[in-house]
């Protein structure tokens, strides 16, 4: 299946979605064979794709956002994977996965696939298996989403993963303004204003967010207004401006400490704070993996932090 | 006094039409289609299974013709129940009288055209919120005075309490509705006619079987009525005051088990809306005793109409003022109701409004959540359901043992006929006229200062069909997918029961590797959600992931779904009588995609397709008599370990 995803063919993506996502051993052990064969050894660099994090509050018009942006995508000749990460249900542990009715395509369009995963127990918005996703699914598309709800934390651990970060808001939403002001979240690479058809809130939204960010000497975070509602606008802008930051990044260096930050979370998911403890602690187990070979697959450093 | 009817073809249901007038009623009542009523001709992928299946199928002005042929259309009151496509059916229906030469100002009648309930409950819209209040705005606008007997609106609170409202709910969403049209027909029309449009809006009510306080919930939205239009609107002519309305009594409590008893439950409902003088109902449909095993059969209607007979003319009901006035009991029930619902409507306001986005999207949400308590308390058997959840033993029933099972069944090469009789009404007529005429409205259509009705008028008479008008405005406005409710609904409260199935969830999704994944989906046009949307709330509650998208998938859809989603299962609702065609189209494409999981379905699914379905490949099929949800997650949970031991063995 690895190998298949690495040649490109996107048919294979459910079924190795599926394994990733198996927590039973030997499944575990398949996923990790699989991701070596989209490892960095063997792609010959960093897959090409570029993973964008997308992650705002509820209600800020993040799925009809995807739903234009998607389309945008399409309409350039670029494929699109869509890893649509909801909140579980404290309770029972179930989950309602939604999204996908909001994002439109054409059931016979293979260049999208949407896959709804549930966060399962943890903090910071993305399901144990969503890293391991992203990276398998970076081998074979041309865009690879993560879409996440909640500002102020969620975008955290999407930072981890993703190339680009946009952080999504809703005109006369201020709670986005306080959380940069006062350093609780960190400042995205993109920032989307939605709702432009209502004209002066999202300006001033747009406004008010440029000069906070000029203010914390950020200048660098381009700020977009989009409508969704036909006819839609600032779509093609948006996407523009997610490449242009893409275009800025150190790619090597970023998904290098995607790998490394995704062997760390997905040893804590399987061994839990005690076996972080019993490599002397998170700093020590960061320290351990920053002196890997670089082109090592996550797979392989989590086997690498195993062993210890 | 009517019954709700029409299937098939024009020409046969014009046949229904005359023989029911001939046996007494005095109206038409006119059921559409789902195609008919979303836009969409009988030969769209949309269509297939549905054509001629709730209802008649209409395609275009030749249809019109054949439907109300011999028919006195300017003695007679006709309702039609149309909503997203209203103005496109009215058009149609006064084309058809124009050119019999009746005088469009004698057309009597009511277009049901309610866009906000079928958001929240019944499914069958096309275009989004604002495009929509414009086109019910503007045929407000129309009738008003090119068509002044019509009632171009009829706010409904019917469908809300099919959806699980309480009796607050009811008034409290119906009202706001209301205040949402009359609040943008205020902008279009002269001031000094505005207590005439405000005396035109008619409510269709819904009367459930607790029927004294569903009697004081008539009285109580009579009153709110008259409020709003003083205080809101500034209306004083009394007879532009007067609470309007019509009423199908309850569907949603007619049993499946002993239906026979459904009589008596209708008759009681019945008497909530007319009881009582100064809340008593314009118009009474009843349904039939039947409807929870399949569609009614013309001596089911007949039955039920016979009901109304013998309330209007044998008993002394309708000899007396008002029964109520004075009671202390009643005026206690409608100041309790009054006062709920003035609270709820505050909090519609603070959402948006009715016809905001926010607005449908929180009382979707409400609904939802009050639906699942009442099915929850029937489980529980906190609510009881005589021959359902008590009293369950039972003789025999004579009624469902004839040689149809006790329904209709409508000819499914009614659809094929219907498919060639368009494509043959399209390459007859005046092509050149009819692009002329769509160019026109889609003209109409982007300039939201222009009424759409003379431009949806002109290409009724030059022949376009209903799919063509309803694309073209779909083109302008956009394409528009309902919220579902099921996103907030809020988590159940522990139950023992559900604690049980929550550890054989925990149990199951540790062995598989994952936890368990199911897709829960509604192919076809069908828009009743209520029982889709309670199955994948449960299905959260007891643990599971459950990938919801809502209504009017194509099997197509589905299948990629399931595949790309990786379900374990895939659970399938259909309540209009289309499981036989799309059912099997459904397994078929999940077949062609590889995704080899188990398939459940539910829906009214008589007992003669049951045996078909399974040996179709369907792994169980739940019916209305199957109230007992958590029973059904326990058995996909069974299916889905099932499944996984044997493909575990085989591998």
């Amino acid at each position: 299946m690895g190998e298949r995803l690495r040649a490109g063919d996107r048919s294979a993506a459910p079924a190795a979605l599926n394994l990733i996502e198996d927590r039973t051993p030997a499944a575990r052990e398949q996923s990790r064979a699989l991701l070596a064969e989209v490892s960095p050894a063997r792609v010959g660099g960093e897959a090409p794709a570029h993973v964008v994090g997308l992650t705002g509050p509820p209600g800020a018009g993040k799925s009809t956002l995807l739903s234009a942006l998607v389309a945008e995508w399409r309409s350039r000749g670029l494929s699109v994977a869509v890893l649509a990460v909801d909140p579980s249900s404290k309770r029972s542990g179930g989950s309602l996965l939604g999204d996908r009715a909001r994002i439109a395509h054409e059931p016979g369009d293979d260049g999208v696939l949407i896959r709804s995963t549930a966060a399962g127990a943890r903090l910071g918005g993305l399901a144990p298996a969503t890293r391991e996703a992203a990276q398998g699914l970076a081998a074979a598309f041309d865009i690879v989403v993560i879409e996440t709800v909640g500002v102020g934390q969620s975008e955290t651990e999407v930072e981890e993963v993703a190339d680009t970060v946009a952080v999504v808001v809703q005109p006369a939403s201020g709670d986005t303004l306080q959380f940069l002001k006062a350093g609780i979240m960190e400042v995205p690479d993109v920032l989307v204003v939605t709702k432009a058809d209502l004209g002066e809130p999202a300006l001033k939204a747009q406004r008010d967010l440029s000069s906070a960010l000029r203010a914390l000497g950020s200048r660098a975070t381009a700020v977009v207004a989009v409508s969704s509602v036909p006819p839609p606008c600032g779509i093609g802008e948006l996407a523009d401006a997610l490449e242009a930051h893409r275009s800025g990044v150190d790619l090597a260096a970023r998904r290098l400490r995607a790998r490394r930050l995704g062997a760390l979370a997905e040893f804590a998911a399987e061994r839990g704070e005690a076996g972080l403890r019993a490599l002397g602690g998170r700093r020590r187990a960061e320290e351990l993996l920053a002196g890997q070979d670089p082109s090592a697959s996550g797979a392989e450093l989590v086997a690498l932090l195993e062993s210890r | 006094m009517r019954t709700y009817a029409g299937h098939s073809t024009a020409r046969e249901s014009n046949a229904l039409y005359r023989k029911n007038l001939e046996k007494g009623q005095t109206g038409l009542s006119i059921a559409f289609d789902l195609p008919t009523q979303t836009g969409y001709d009988p030969d769209h992928d949309l269509a297939r299974g549905e054509v001629g299946k709730v209802g008649v199928s209409i395609a275009h002005k030749g249809d019109m013709h054949a439907l109300l042929d011999g028919i006195p259309l300017d003695r007679m009151n006709t309702s039609m129940t149309i909503n997203a496509t209203a103005a496109w059916l009215l058009a149609l229906y006064l084309a058809a009288a124009e050119e019999n030469g009746v005088d469009r100002g004698l057309l009597q009648g009511t277009t049901q055209n309610d866009i906000i309930k079928e958001y929240l409950s019944r499914g069958t819209y096309a275009f989004p919120p604002a495009p929509s209040m414009r086109l019910i705005a503007d045929m407000i606008a129309f009738t008003v005075d090119e068509v002044p007997k019509w009632n171009p609106t009829n706010i409904c609170s019917y469908h809300l309490q099919e959806a699980g409202a309480t009796p607050v709910q009811e008034i409290a969403y119906a009202m706001s509705t209301a205040m949402a049209v009359l609040d943008q027909v205020r902008e279009r029309v002269p001031a000094e006619a505005f207590p005439r449009v405000f005396g035109r809006i008619s409510f269709f009510v819904n009367a459930g079987v607790r029927f004294i306080e569903e009697h004081a919930k008539l009285r109580a939205m009579g009153r709110l009525w008259e409020e709003l239009g003083r205080e809101r609107y500034g209306v004083e002519d009394e007879k532009f005051l007067r609470f309007r309305y019509g009423v199908q009594v309850n569907s949603l409590g007619l049993t499946e088990s002993q239906p026979e008893n459904n009589v008596i439950r209708i008759v009681l409902e019945a008497l909530a809306v007319t009881l009582g003088r100064d809340a008593r109902a314009r118009a009474i449909q009843l349904p039939a005793w039947n409807e929870a095993l399949g569609l009614p059969r013309p001596w089911d209607q007949q039955w039920s109409l016979r009901i109304q007979q013998i309330l209007a003319y044998e008993t002394d009901l309708l000899e007396y003022s008002d029964l109520f006035r004075g009671s202390e009991v009643m005026e206690a029930l409608v100041q309790e109701l009054t006062e709920g619902a003035r609270a709820e409507m505050a909090v519609v306001a603070e959402h948006g409004g009715s016809a905001s986005e926010g607005g449908v999207s929180y009382m979707k949400t409400a609904l939802v959540e009050s639906h699942r308590a009442r099915v929850a308390s029937i489980e529980a058997g906190e609510r009881k359901v005589v021959g359902q959840n008590a009293f369950t033993s039972s003789e025999p029933s004579p009624l469902e043992e004839g040689e149809d099972g006790g329904i209709l069944t409508v000819d499914p090469r009614v659809e094929e006929q219907q498919k060639d009789a368009v494509a043959q009404w399209r390459s007859a007529r005046d092509a050149e006229a009819v692009a002329a005429a769509l160019a026109e409205l889609a003209q109409a259509a982007r300039d939201d200062t222009i009424n759409i009705m003379p431009a949806t008028l002109a290409a009724a008479r030059a022949g376009a069909t209903t799919g063509e008008w309803a694309q073209t405005l779909r083109e302008v406005f956009g394409e528009y997918r309902g919220p579902t409710g099921v996103q907030d609904a809020a988590a159940a409260p522990p139950a023992e029961s559900l604690q049980a199935l929550r550890d054989r969830v925990e149990e199951v999704s540790e062995r598989i590797g994952r936890r368990i994944k199911i897709l829960v989906g509604k192919p076809g046009l069908d828009g009743h959600s209520n029982g889709a949307e309670q199955i994948a709330v449960r299905a959260r509650d007891s643990g599971m992931d459950v990938v919801y998208e809502g209504i009017r998938l194509t099997p197509a859809r589905i299948a990629r779904t399931a595949v790309e989603e990786g379900v374990h299962v895939v659970g399938l609702s259909i309540l209009s009588g289309s499981h036989r065609e799309l059912i099997p189209d459904v397994l078929e494409a999940l077949r062609e995609a590889g995704a080899d999981v188990p398939v459940v379905v539910g829906g009214i699914i008589p007992r003669a397709d049951e045996e078909a379905l399974l040996s179709a490949g369907v792994a169980r099929v739940y019916t209305p008599k199957d109230f007992e949800i958590t029973r059904i997650m326990g058995d996909i949970v069974d299916l889905v370990a099932d499944r996984h031991a044997a493909t575990a063995s085989a591998a």
